[in-house]
């Protein structure tokens, strides 16, 4: 049962019409009832007070790795999506690199149950398009979308064989669901563990280069073509693999992508002395790419911002860099890092909320998140102000961020989810 | 367990910025390095006498850590921690520990759990000494003997002490590094200690797949032919060439190499007269080196591994001497 509510004195952001206004919400059955001036006659359940607050739709992640199935070591569905709300999220995509890996009906109906279970945010799910994700031989695809795969996605792996790839796209395309790839020229990316250059040669570890990205960007493009599907690249981390996309685009090609707020908040260098906390896929690159990537954002030519979730827990720390796990865990401090971006002036707070509402439920074929009456009243409320410090130890049951004791602004006071509140945190 | 920290500051260092570890040259001071050398000139001579011991680290234990095979770096190491009085134990976690699944730390902090003093550490991933010390903090300090394919600090000592106690000061010598710069620990660390010396020109020379031209980035010349690069060279340090890079398409062959880049004696006519020829070892006979120059009077890898001994006692004496 969700409170009829009404909220006051907010700063109101809609994504889709792009608005900017203050006024009051007013919440019930689920959904926005009014927003504006609210009659007196609505009877609230619960009055908030909004002041000093933003209101916009909840976020939207579209790289959202909960080990669920997995063995519980590196956090589950319950501790990763209490993190996710906290960092201004209403809806998560699950990734399909799970234990077993979700190409099977059985692992989504269990991903299902367990977000039935937990009862938090909106879970979509996402079918292997591959079995195992090696990709090889085709996944079932009708019968991962009977059991209610979003989209179809390849995780963190590239598909080596271009036929295979072009095949696989071409079957998914007669399902009508966006196909998440990996591009990445696998043989010349090798064993890289951080991006190559000046930095993988001083530190003596094995590099990955920028190019084996381009290279698969460029292929998977013109593969998706040939196969008329639509693709989208949930985190480049080349700004020439972006500029591509963006042409591809233009040029009327159903493609998008994505770029993780890591790439676009870290460089190569902050790598240091070896900091296993910033070894993610792709790895981040050099200061100049940071740069380009940042022009990108600014210019439109991205479509989603995402924390890449990807939790590990404490049995992989200690390691050596080589050995240590890709990926960083830090969706709970997605909102104060997104407002490190706007804070920089490299996007503005419209943008910024678009690249995490719109943009990304455009690439899973969803509704546009807005504030409009009748909209699912899945909202985020946050103070821009507050300041915040991210702890090591969040929400998640993983630890693996390497932003903690960075002065960062803005909270998530409030998150709702179809009208029910899913997350709250004090003020002050 | 210690409160998870990444990131923060240069582990090789205590709060006061004092050298508490020996992680790697990179980020080391001239003056540093010079101490450390001086010192070992004065442990050069202990090793002539007929009782080599002095009490310097008496009642001290110290772990030689190897997850690599080594014979050299491991008895260098040995011998210099007895001839200070400490006690040693050797731990070769290849065929122990780490078979039966135990992590670095957790082997670690049972040694630590017998009140041991100091660590040195090879292994076979870049980062393995920065992360050991990270995890010790305070409580035992760390000499990293090689770190897969990122620093080698007390080789690049050893062969900048040999080149200095030879030739004089590194600061008017120009050293040519030959090989497979991309995998070698020993020539990172080199190109830095001879950098922060202040040597006016360091050139390395191999073939491109094991030589990228990116290398300038460090500071130095780099190469793809051999005599060019040794016409007045002071020095040569050939470094060894493993079995590997042919696995892995980097070169076609030994033999291969040999033509285009083993140093035989007429090559070395090229270089100064007087130049010496130094390699870490373990040596391919014929493939890096000739035997000739391998057995002839510029070659002084013997030296090097007397001075090594001399050079790590001064190490040991410097990270452990400190504190009573």
């Amino acid at each position: 049962m969700s409170l009829r509510r009404r909220i006051r004195n907010l700063r109101l952001i809609d994504p889709v019409s792009g608005k900017d206004y203050p006024g009051d919400l007013a919440l019930a059955a689920g959904k926005i009832l009014a927003l504006g001036e609210i009659s007196d006659d609505f009877q609230a359940d619960e009055e908030i007070d909004g002041s000093d607050l933003i209101a916009c739709p909840a976020f939207l992640e579209t790289q959202f790795q909960a080990h669920t199935p997995g063995s519980g070591l590196h956090g589950d569905l319950c501790s990763e999506l209490h993190a996710a709300a906290a960092g201004g999220f209403g809806s998560v995509v699950l990734d399909p690199d799970t234990a077993p890996v979700a190409d099977t009906p059985g692992v989504l109906y269990q991903q299902r149950a367990a977000a039935e279970a937990v009862d938090s945010l909106r879970v979509y799910l996402s079918g292997a398009l591959t079995r195992e994700l090696r990709g090889d031989d085709l996944s079932e695809m009708v019968a991962l979308a009977e059991a209610g795969a979003q989209i179809f996605s390849q995780g963190r792996q590239s598909v080596a064989d271009s036929q295979r790839l072009r095949l696989a796209l071409s079957y998914a395309a007669d399902l009508g669901r966006t196909v998440f790839l990996w591009p990445e020229d696998r043989c010349l990316a090798a064993n890289g563990v951080m991006d190559e250059g000046p930095l993988s040669l001083r530190l003596g570890l094995a590099g990955r280069p920028q190019a084996a990205e381009e290279i698969g960007v460029e292929r998977d493009l013109r593969v998706a073509r040939l196969a008329g599907a639509a693709v989208h690249f949930p985190s480049l981390s080349s700004a020439a693999a972006i500029a591509r996309v963006a042409e591809a685009r233009r040029g009327g090609q159903a493609v998008s992508c994505g770029v993780s707020l890591h790439h676009l908040l870290l460089s190569a260098e902050d790598i240091g002395y070896f900091n296993t906390h910033t070894k993610i896929l792709p790895p981040l690159r050099n200061q100049k790419n940071r740069d380009d990537l940042l022009r990108a954002l600014a210019d439109g030519a991205i479509q989603c911002l995402s924390s890449q979730h990807v939790p590990w827990g404490r049995e992989t720390e200690g390691q050596t860099f080589a050995q240590a796990p890709f990926g960083i865990a830090a969706v709970q401090w997605t909102l104060p890092l997104a407002l490190r971006l706007v804070e920089e002036g490299s996007l503005d707070l419209l943008q910024m909320i678009r690249l995490l509402t719109t943009g990304p439920a455009a690439v899973l074929g969803l509704p546009p998140p807005s504030l409009a009456p009748g909209a699912n009243a899945d909202l985020c409320l946050f103070d821009p102000d507050a300041e915040l410090q991210p702890s090591a130890t969040g929400f998640s049951r993983a630890r693996n961020h390497p932003y903690p004791g960075w002065p960062l602004r803005g909270q998530v006071r409030y998150l709702f989810v179809g009208g029910r509140l899913r997350y709250c945190s004090a003020a002050g | 367990m210690m409160p998870w920290r990444m990131g923060e500051g240069d582990p090789q260092r205590d709060a006061e910025g004092r050298l508490r570890n020996l992680l790697a040259i990179e980020g080391l001071r001239e003056g540093e390095i010079l101490e450390i050398l001086d010192s070992a000139e004065s442990f050069l001579g202990i090793g002539e006498r007929t009782v080599k011991k002095i009490p310097i680290l008496r009642g001290r234990t110290l772990v030689n850590l190897f997850y690599e095979n080594s014979t050299r770096t491991r008895s260098t190491f040995e011998l210099a921690a007895k001839r200070l009085s400490a006690d040693v134990l050797n731990i070769a976690v290849a065929s122990s520990s780490a078979s039966k699944g135990e992590s670095l730390l957790d082997t670690v902090d049972n040694l630590l759990a017998m009140q041991v003093d100091g660590f040195i550490l090879r292994h076979p991933e870049a980062g393995a000494a920065h992360l050991l010390a990270r995890h010790l903090g305070e409580r035992a300090w760390v000499v990293n003997a090689g770190d897969g394919q990122h620093a080698h600090p007390t080789q690049a000592l050893l062969d900048v002490f040999t080149i200095r106690h030879l030739l004089g000061p590194i600061s008017e010598r120009v050293v040519v590094i030959l090989g497979d710069i991309l995998h070698s620990r020993v020539a990172r660390a080199l190109i830095h200690a001879l950098s922060i010396l202040g040597c006016p020109q360091i050139r390395v020379v191999g073939p491109r797949t094991l030589v990228p031209p990116e290398l300038q980035g460090l500071g130095v010349h780099v190469f793809h032919e051999l005599e060019p690069a040794l016409t007045g060279a002071n020095v040569v340090y050939a470094l060894r060439m493993q079995r590997e890079r042919m696995d892995s398409q980097r070169l076609p062959s030994l033999e291969e190499y040999h033509r285009r880049f083993g140093l035989t004696a007429a090559r070395l006519r090229l270089a100064e007269d007087n130049a010496v020829v130094l390699h870490p070892g373990p040596m391919n006979r014929g493939v890096e080196l000739s035997a000739e120059v391998a057995d002839g009077p510029q070659a002084i890898i013997l030296e090097q591994v007397t001075h090594g001994l001399a050079l790590r006692m001064a190490v040991l004496a410097r990270l452990a001497g400190g504190n009573p």
